[in-house]
């Protein structure tokens, strides 16, 4: 019994084992269901019938939904993850001059990101950006009248989530911050009897030195832009409108899913979307051999 | 580099502006709340509301079709406490198997874990969907805690990283007093590992509190429904009108989670700034 209790095979399974077992039953049948089902017609209510390739054809060649939601969610992605990044980045060098009120500033900043994600946060969103919220009454007080609703006009819509979502840059900056301390002073001070000046010292120490978390924060917040789901949902009741202007690939799948209770196509929708994260990752990653900086290489 | 006066003045000017502008539209959430119904959009710029209007409180609490907010908030407390615990407790078994024990598989499983970490959940989403349809789980709290008793790979990973820093010295010692490996985990690691075990649960707390997906998906009766998804019903139809009731609930809904940030702040930003963790 004591044998069997100390062999370290036995026991470093005893404590993995929750992992072990959730992993199988609550992320790899899934996965492996969900490619299957990609590959039928499903309705939860008869069995899945094969369908071979139908639903990924149907996916690219006949339904514009598709194509017009990865225009939507690109638009998005692309929009917010730099903008995110840039004030993050922005607003932590701005705190790092180090002063005692560096705690307050940060918890201002990072109040947005906190609540962001919550359902009361995107409905007072709705309200801000609606034909008499806070935006408009504002216009109108410093003498831009202006009565259109930024929820409801297709060029505007999505420009209010990719808004939502720079307005979270706080935890971002967070991690920018720590970053920033860890920085050795001396290589600014040693860049400054140089004669480099701030746009040069922010070029050559900054930024190479910060690269690395620049690359895990952009591999982050891109895999998470790509599925944003309650905003959107919320913002647009469900639909996705106007004109399917909000209609971000999460939303989509989420309405052939549960809406129509298309689990196949939904299914081939989601198997997509994880070839196209996957693949983004990768590229991040690739690329960041030319831009990511490591101290440990020595040069 | 310090600075002078003049311009240490217009630098804390400039940033409380800033931090001020940011922070303006959940001011104007907690105004709205307080507003007469019929004052909230003719005033919108205002944060001042003309007299304060409680009632909206008491209007908005009630809810809707005989429900009333006190079921959502209860609702709400149940999944996240009881999630929260199996997230956390189970967590830590496993970062103490995948830090401290050598068993054959180990790196492939820690790879699972990273891997878990990657995956977005959308691809999860229907076939998990069709699995608890099976097992009889549908309109229940069970899909949106029983996952949650095996491990969430964030929370692994973060106390994985903080039994790291615990020297391997202090495990060989209670070994040689006669400690096994269950002892050393639960007399040597687990009193050390604390903060990280706070920093998990309030990030559980705050994802699970917000979680809107899953209720949406999985929970179709009202008096099951937790306060993310409670608030989308002032959104439907009917109860279009009831604009203070609709901002009071929003409100509401956020102070648990800005309560629980003021009183453990230290250990937030510790734990964003050492895994990345997305507050």
């Amino acid at each position: 019994m004591k044998k069997l209790r100390d062999n370290e095979h036995i026991t470093g399974y005893v404590f993995t084992a929750p992992f072990v077992l959730g992993f199988l039953i609550f992320t790899l049948y899934p996965v492996l269901s969900s490619l299957y089902y990609s590959f039928t017609d499903y309705n939860l209510m008869e069995a899945p019938r094969w369908l071979g390739f139908d639903n990924y054809q149907r996916m690219f060649m006949d339904d514009e939904k598709v194509a017009k939601s990865f225009q939507v969610t690109f638009t998005y992605v692309l929009g917010s993850v730099p903008l995110r990044l840039i004030f993050a980045l922005f607003v932590a060098m701005v705190l790092n001059t180090a002063t005692r009120a560096v705690g307050l500033y940060r918890s201002a900043f990072y109040l947005p990101s906190l609540i962001g994600g919550s359902v009361a946060v995107s409905i007072m969103w709705q309200q801000i950006f609606g034909d008499q919220g806070l935006v408009n009454s504002f216009l109108t007080l410093i003498g831009i009248p202006s009565s259109t609703s930024w929820i409801g006009n297709p060029s505007t819509a999505l420009w209010t989530l990719i808004a939502l979502s720079t307005w979270q840059f706080g935890s971002s900056m967070i991690i920018f911050l720590a970053g920033l301390k860890n920085i050795p002073k001396d290589y600014y001070e040693a860049a400054s009897v140089d004669g480099a000046n701030a746009v040069r010292r922010f070029f050559h120490i900054t930024l190479p030195m910060l690269s690395p978390i620049i690359l895990f924060n952009l591999t982050l917040q891109t895999i998470s832009a790509f599925m944003t789901f309650t905003p959107a949902y919320i913002i647009s009741r469900g639909e996705g409108g106007p004109l399917d202007q909000t209609l971000l690939y999460s939303l989509y799948l989420y309405r052939k899913a549960f809406s129509h209770f298309e689990m196949g196509y939904a299914s081939a929708l989601a198997w997509i979307m994880l070839l196209i994260v996957g693949a983004l990752t990768l590229l991040i990653f690739k690329s960041s051999t030319r831009w990511v900086h490591y101290e440990t290489k020595g040069d | 580099m310090a600075m002078s006066k003049p311009k240490r003045i217009l630098y804390h000017v400039l940033v409380t502006v800033f931090a001020l502008l940011m922070i303006y539209p959940i001011l104007w959430l907690v105004a709205s709340s307080l507003k007469p119904n019929d004052e909230i959009f003719a005033t919108s710029y205002s944060l001042i509301p003309s007299r304060l209007e409680f009632s909206n409180y008491a209007t908005g609490f009630q809810g809707f079709g005989g429900t009333t907010f006190a079921t959502f908030f209860k609702n709400s407390f149940i999944i996240v406490v009881i999630s929260t615990i199996g997230a956390v407790a189970s967590s830590a078994l496993v970062a103490f198997g995948l830090a401290r024990t050598k068993f054959f598989g180990q790196k492939f499983w820690f790879a699972c874990m990273m891997a878990t970490m990657m995956l977005p959940h959308d691809v999860v989403i229907v076939p998990q969907y069709v699995m608890f349809a099976k097992f009889g789980w549908l309109s229940s709290f069970k899909p949106l805690i029983i996952p949650h008793f095996f491990g969430t790979p964030f929370f692994i990973f973060l106390i994985m990283q903080f039994i790291r820093t615990i020297p391997k010295e202090l495990d060989e010692a209670a070994k040689i007093d006669g400690c096994s490996k269950y002892g050393v985990f639960y007399r040597v690691v687990l009193p050390l590992i604390g903060p990280a075990l706070i920093t998990s649960s309030i990030f559980s707390f705050y994802w699970r509190w917000d979680d809107f997906i899953n209720p949406l998906i999985y929970l179709n009766s009202p008096d099951k429904y937790p306060v993310s998804l409670a608030l989308k019903l002032f959104l439907d139809g009917e109860s279009l009108n009831n604009w203070g009731g609709m901002f009071a609930m929003a409100t509401l809904s956020l102070l648990p989670v800005v309560i629980v940030f003021f009183v453990f702040q230290k250990y937030i930003v510790e734990g964003i700034s050492t895994t990345g963790l997305k507050g």
